[in-house]
C-alpha cells in the first residue's frame, strides 16, 4: 500500500508520469557511454559499451535508490511515525519496493536495448529474480541501518548521497572487474555489489561468472539484512520520541 | 470479571527538556561523548544542565473495562495526549506497562496518514491500510465512510485542495468506521461545524453502544458529560480524580478556575484596550462582602467591583462595565452608572476610586471576564479595557439547594423571584 502510494504520488502533477522512471537510467547510461566508453575508452569485456554499462546500472540503481529511499523514509514521514501505529519496518521496506518497481520499468527498456544490439539474453535471465532479491535484501539491510541512524543523527542524511557516489565507483559499474589487477581483486570482492553486478552481467550478457564474488555477495546479503533488522528493532521504540 | 480492555500500571513517560528534539544529537557530539567515556571512564560532570528530565506521565494506574466510554480531561500539558499516544503504541513508556486488548483505532491528529497529493478515495484506502485493514474490508465500508463524511462530490479531488473541515470529516469517518475494539480520539472535533461534531459524538456513542471501548480527550465538558460513563482528570502527568463525569468535571472546573482567577489587576499596561486615553483605568479588583480581594463568587450572592482611574478630560464621564463569558465572549450583562440614580460621575480631574456593589449576582455557574469602560457623556470612548478580572461563579448549595449545577445550559442568568401558590378564593385573573 505504501509502495503504491509513493509511486502514485511521485508522478502526480507531472505530464510525463512514469516515463521519468525510465529517463534516469537511460540518461545515466548515455552519459556514462559518452564519458567512460567514448572518451576514456574503458574496456567492456567485448560487449558494446552501452549494453555493458546498462547491465551494471540496473542493479546499481536498484541498490542506490533503494538505500536512499529507505534511509530517508523515516524522517520524511515523521508525521506518520508520531501519530499512527503500524509496523515501522514498512516504511523503509516501501522505499525498497518503489525502487523495485523502477527496476522493472528500466529492465523493460533494457530488453529493448538488447534487442537493438541483437543480444537477446538466453536462459541466464532465469537467474535474474534471485539476483534481484539478493540486491534488494542487501539494499534493505544497508537502508535500515542508515534509516535508524538518520532518525537520531541528521548528519547521515547528508552523508548518504556522497556515500552512494563513492560506492558507485568502488563497484564495477562503469568498468569491468578485469580492469583491476588480479591481486587487488579480493578487495573489490569485499563489496557485495561487485559480485551482484558481475552476476547480473553474466546472466544478461552471457559473460563468464565469477562464482567466488557471487558467493561472497550471497553471504553478505543476509548478514547485512539481519544486522539492519536487528538494529532497527532495537532503535524502533525511540523513533517517535526522537524523530 | 472480564479482563480489562486497557490496563495501565505505574506508567511513566519521560522527556528531556532543553533541546527541542531530546535525543537528536549530531554525530560529533556523540563521538565526543564516547571519547570522553573512554578517556575518563566516568560520566562527565558538566553534563548540560538544560537536559533536565521532564515527566509527561508519572506513576499512572488505570484500568478500563471493555465497553466503557471514558473521557480524559485536564489542562494543556497534563499528559492526556501522551497517554493516548502510548495506548496507540506510537510511543513507548519509559516506565511501567500498558496492556491493550483488541484492535486500536486511533485518531490522534486530524488527517495524519493522509497524503496531500492523493485523492479522497485513494486516501481512504491508504489510511485504512495504515490502520491495519485489508482492501476488501475497506471496500465493504467505503460507501458508509463516504456518506458519513458527506464528501461524495470531492472523492476524486486531491485532499490538498480540501478545506480543513473536509479533511477532518474524512479522517474521522475513516477512523470511526474501522470498527476497532478500542477507539482512541484526541481533541480533533474542535474543527468541523456543530452539526458534524454532533454527528461524530453520535457515532462515538454508537461505537460504544456496540460494546467497544472509547477513550477520548476533550475540552468540551458537555460532550464528556453526555457521552461518558466515566471521566478521568489528569494533571501534571498524574491522575487527580477518576469517577462519575459530573463530579469529576465539577471538581476540575472548580480547581481550574481558581488557578486562573485574576481578581486584582494592574491595568496600566493592559494591551487590549481602545479609546483616546484622556482618561485611563489604572487598577481594578473584585471584592467579597467583607471587602477582601476574591476571585470566586456564589450565584445570587454579593460582589463588589472596585475601579481606580485617572482623568484629564473636561467632558463629563460615563462609567460602565460589562460581564462577558470567558469561552465565547458573550456579553451577559451590563452595569451602567445611570442605573444607580444617586451616583453622578461628573467631570473628574485627577485620580478617583469607584466601588460598584452588586447585591445578588444573577450569573449562572461558570467563568467570566469584565469589560471596563470609560466614555464621555457623548459616548466617545476614553478607555475601554476588555477581558480582565477573570472570576468564577459557583452554586451556593446552602442558600439554594438545587439537584443540579446551574450552568449556562439553563439560561444565561438566574433571577430570584417571589414564588407562591395562588389560593383558590383569590382569582388568578379576573374573569369578566
Amino acid at each position: 500500500m505504501l509502495v503504491w502510494r509513493d509511486i502514485t504520488v511521485r508522478y502526480k502533477q507531472t505530464v510525463m508520469g512514469a516515463v521519468w522512471a525510465v529517463v534516469q537510467p537511460v540518461a545515466t547510461m548515455l552519459i556514462f557511454t559518452l564519458v567512460f566508453g567514448r572518451l576514456a575508452r574503458l574496456p567492456s569485456d567485448g560487449v558494446p559499451y552501452p549494453v555493458f554499462v546498462y547491465a551494471g546500472l540496473l542493479p546499481w540503481l536498484l541498490f542506490s535508490s533503494a538505500v536512499t529511499h529507505a534511509s530517508l523514509s523515516l524522517i520524511n514521514q515523521a508525521h506518520l511515525l508520531t501519530k499512527v501505529y503500524f509496523p515501522r519496518l514498512f516504511l523503509p521496506a516501501a522505499g525498497v519496493g518503489v525502487s523495485l518497481v523502477d527496476f522493472t520499468l528500466s529492465f523493460g527498456v533494457y530488453c529493448g536495448l538488447l534487442a537493438w544490439y541483437d543480444r537477446l539474453p538466453g536462459a541466464g535471465v532465469l537467474a535474474l529474480p534471485p539476483l534481484v532479491a539478493l540486491t534488494a535484501a542487501t539494499a534493505l539491510g544497508v537502508g535500515l541501518l542508515l534509516a535508524s541512524l538518520t532518525v537520531q543523527y541528521r548528519d547521515v542524511k547528508h552523508v548518504v548521497p556522497f556515500l552512494m557516489q563513492i560506492w558507485l565507483f568502488l563497484s564495477p559499474v562503469v568498468y569491468p572487474v578485469t580492469l583491476v589487477p588480479e591481486h587487488w581483486r579480493w578487495l573489490l570482492n569485499l563489496n557485495p555489489l561487485t559480485g551482484l553486478i558481475g552476476a547480473h552481467r553474466s546472466a544478461l550478457l552471457g559473460l563468464p561468472l565469477d562464482a567466488g564474488a557471487l558467493t561472497a555477495a550471497a553471504a553478505v546479503a543476509p548478514a547485512v539484512l539481519a544486522l539492519g533488522v536487528w538494529n532497527f528493532r532495537r532503535m524502533e521504540r525511540r523513533f517517535a520520541d526522537v524523530v | 470479571m472480564t479482563a480489562p480492555a486497557i490496563h495501565v500500571q505505574q506508567l511513566g513517560k519521560q522527556y528531556r527538556l532543553g533541546t527541542a528534539a531530546p535525543l537528536t544529537r549530531t554525530l560529533g557530539e556523540a563521538a565526543h561523548a564516547l571519547l570522553r567515556r573512554w578517556v575518563h571512564a566516568a560520566p562527565s560532570r558538566h553534563a548540560p544542565a538544560a537536559r533536565e528530565p521532564f515527566w509527561a506521565l508519572r506513576d499512572l494506574d488505570l484500568s478500563i473495562a471493555p465497553g466503557e466510554v471514558v473521557g480524559l480531561i485536564g489542562r494543556n500539558g497534563a499528559g492526556k495526549s501522551t497517554l493516548l499516544k502510548i495506548l496507540a503504541r506510537v510511543v513507548y513508556p519509559t516506565t511501567g506497562r500498558a496492556l491493550i486488548r483488541g484492535r486500536v483505532g486511533s485518531l490522534l491528529e486530524v488527517g495524519t496518514g493522509f497524503h496531500p497529493e492523493l485523492t479522497g478515495r485513494e486516501n481512504i484506502f491508504l489510511n485504512g491500510a495504515l490502520l491495519g485493514l485489508r482492501r476488501a474490508e475497506i471496500r465493504a465500508r467505503f460507501d458508509e465512510i463516504v456518506a458519513f463524511a458527506e464528501l461524495e462530490r470531492f472523492l476524486d479531488t486531491p485532499v490538498k485542495r480540501y478545506s480543513s473541515g473536509m479533511y477532518v470529516r474524512l479522517a474521522f469517518a475513516v477512523a470511526a468506521h474501522l470498527e476497532p475494539e478500542i477507539l482512541i480520539v484526541d481533541e480533533v472535533l474542535a474543527v468541523g461545524d456543530a452539526a458534524f461534531q454532533r454527528k461524530c459524538l453520535g457515532r462515538m456513542g454508537e461505537v460504544a453502544g456496540h460494546g467497544r471501548t472509547v477513550l477520548f480527550v476533550s475540552h468540551n465538558m458537555t460532550a464528556v458529560r453526555n457521552l461518558c460513563a466515566r471521566a478521568v482528570w489528569l494533571d501534571a502527568g498524574r491522575l487527580v480524580r477518576d469517577g462519575e463525569p459530573a463530579a469529576v468535571i465539577q471538581a476540575y472546573l472548580g480547581r481550574h478556575a481558581d488557578a486562573d482567577a485574576r481578581p486584582e489587576m494592574d491595568l496600566r499596561d493592559w494591551p487590549i484596550r481602545r479609546g483616546t486615553g484622556e482618561a485611563r483605568l489604572l487598577r481594578a479588583r473584585l471584592l467579597d462582602a467583607g471587602g477582601r480581594v476574591c476571585g470566586r463568587f456564589t450565584r445570587l450572592g454579593p460582589l463588589t467591583l472596585e475601579l481606580e482611574f485617572e482623568s484629564r478630560t473636561r467632558d463629563e464621564l460615563n462609567l460602565s462595565a460589562a460581564i462577558t463569558t470567558t469561552d465565547d465572549g458573550l456579553k451577559v450583562l451590563q452595569l451602567a452608572h445611570q442605573d444607580s440614580p444617586g451616583f453622578v460621575p461628573g467631570v473628574v480631574f485627577g485620580r478617583r476610586k469607584v466601588r460598584v456593589e452588586v447585591d445578588r449576582l444573577p450569573l449562572q455557574c461558570g467563568t467570566y471576564h469584565w469589560n471596563l469602560c470609560l466614555h464621555t457623556a457623548a459616548l466617545d470612548p476614553l478607555d475601554v479595557v476588555q477581558d480582565v478580572l477573570r472570576f468564577t461563579v459557583e452554586d451556593d448549595l446552602a442558600r439554594s439547594p438545587r439537584p443540579f449545577r446551574s450552568t449556562r445550559e439553563h439560561g444565561l442568568c438566574s433571577l430570584p423571584a417571589v414564588w407562591r401558590y395562588v389560593h383558590a378564593e383569590e382569582p388568578a385573573y379576573a374573569v369578566q
